[in-house]
């Protein structure tokens, strides 16, 4: 059973029909007993990161994912759900994180030529760090496969944790693990197949 | 680097497709439901739903079809049409769009833009304008295209932009339906003063007009089609594997 942190951020509508297409029992819930009692939690989240971390605080939901992290159980971030993981965030000031994963969140726009677009919308490829072995969130897909991105700012300063990057006239992280904490900026749930691969390899994790 | 999107448009009327020529002449086409499934297996980037529907009751299948086609397709879902509220945003947000675009109901109401944009962010707000030359100069329409409302389009988009509108859809009553190629001209002009991705709209009649729009408009975003996806003129494999071939960067 995966269960998905409801703390009143986004929709989760597509999250939910993914996990039933896959055939993966999930639940959506802020009640930290029926959390407590999944396999594995999804940390979704859309929208501005102060506002997102204030909401994860003010329910106490905060030190369950502290909990899920030091417990071992599997914990994916997605897109905002992931940057929330990181020190901290300089979307509008500066305001802190869960500090799972070592950086920080910055906006993409300085590090970008400035004929691009912001936000990157669209599709892009996940290139993996040559460096490091696939990560086991990866295992059903391949180096260059494509996934859907929408965002403004990213992840900075966390060559340790990162386990993919997408191209958008910089290398800008796409992808990041710490021992059982994982987080993708882009979304799993709107990627199409590649996408609920990704689901479908966390849902394997226990 | 990030993929030029090829996105097959969807107009539902009571629960099916339809298509029409320069917006008259409505034709059935297929299930919803299975069109979304097949688009998005043959490598759709995203699907546009227009919920062309006015009675209540069609706009209720609609819902339920939105949220058929959202529980079995995992790729970015826009739905437009019939968008005159806040309340109209939600209703299609719960049965699973990503993003919703609006047109006649931002014109009748600007302050629709900023709002939904505050509530659900940039990114979820697109805004589609029908744009045709009358003497000369590109007016926006409403009501589907029937209805000029003597606004200069470049004007209303810059609005738009302004007001937080996170994407364009340019459908061009000029070109649509007529196949002989986007409108690269007016396109060209939305392109030079948006910064947010813009979508070409109406005039696509085979494989080449893609090149030549990715081609003449380096920085467009995407392009939209409707029957000739729907008429199976042109396969999205086979365009996205001629686009490839044309040195077009897309997803395969």
């Amino acid at each position: 059973m995966t269960g998905i942190i409801d703390y009143g951020v986004g929709n989760l509508f597509s999250l939910c029909s993914s996990f039933a297409f896959i055939g993966e029992e999930a639940i959506v819930s802020s009640d930290e007993a029926v959390l407590s009692s999944c396999d594995r939690i999804i940390l979704p989240g859309v929208g501005a990161f102060a506002d997102a971390a204030e909401k994860l605080r003010s329910t106490g939901l905060d030190k369950f994912v502290h909990f899920c992290a030091s417990s071992k159980k599997p914990l994916l971030g997605i897109c905002l759900g992931m940057q929330l993981l990181f020190d901290k965030s300089f979307e509008y000031g500066e305001h802190e994180g869960l500090s799972l994963i070592k950086g920080e969140v910055v906006p993409i726009e300085p590090d970008v030529p400035k004929e691009l677009k912001i936000p990157q919308i669209g599709w892009n490829a996940l290139i993996f760090p040559d460096d490091k072995e696939k990560s086991p969130l990866f295992k059903y897909i391949n180096n260059g496969d494509y996934v859907y991105f929408v965002h403004s700012y990213y992840a900075k300063h966390c060559e340790e944790s990162l386990i993919a990057s997408t191209e958008y006239g910089a290398m800008l992280t796409a992808a990041v693990s710490n021992g059982t904490v994982f987080g993708t900026q882009f979304h799993p749930e709107k990627s199409g197949d590649v996408g609920l691969s990704i689901l479908r390899a966390f849902c394997e994790m226990k | 680097m990030i993929t030029k999107r090829i996105i097959p448009c969807l107009d539902v009327k009571d629960g099916r497709v339809v298509k029409g020529t320069n917006f008259l002449g409505l034709k059935d086409v297929s299930s919803p439901v299975s069109l979304a499934k097949f688009y998005s297996e043959c490598g759709a980037d995203e699907l546009v739903f227009y919920d062309i529907t006015a009675s209540v009751e069609g706009r209720a299948i609609f819902t339920d079809i939105l949220k058929e086609a959202a529980s079995s397709v995992f790729i970015p879902l826009t739905v437009g049409g019939g968008i005159n509220s806040v309340s109209d945003f939600d209703r299609v947000l719960k049965c699973g769009a990503d993003k919703v675009s609006v047109n006649s109901g931002a014109i009748r109401n600007p302050s629709l833009i900023s709002e939904a944009a505050k509530l659900y962010g940039d990114q979820c707000v697109v805004l589609s304008v029908d744009i045709k030359r009358v003497d000369g100069v590109f007016r926006v329409f409403s009501k589907g295209g029937r209805e000029n409302t003597g606004m200069d389009a470049l004007e209303w988009i810059k609005f738009g932009l302004d007001s937080g509108a996170g994407e364009l859809v340019i459908n061009s009553i000029d070109t649509d339906g007529v196949k002989n190629g986007f409108d690269i001209e007016m396109l060209q002009k939305v392109c030079e003063i948006s910064d947010v991705p813009v979508i070409a709209s109406g005039g696509a009649g085979n494989m080449q007009h893609f090149t030549e729009l990715f081609n003449a408009i380096p920085n467009i975003d995407a392009g939209l089609a409707a029957s000739i996806f729907h008429f199976g003129e042109v396969s999205i494999r086979d365009l996205k594997m001629k686009l490839r071939e044309d040195g077009i960067n897309v997803r395969l």
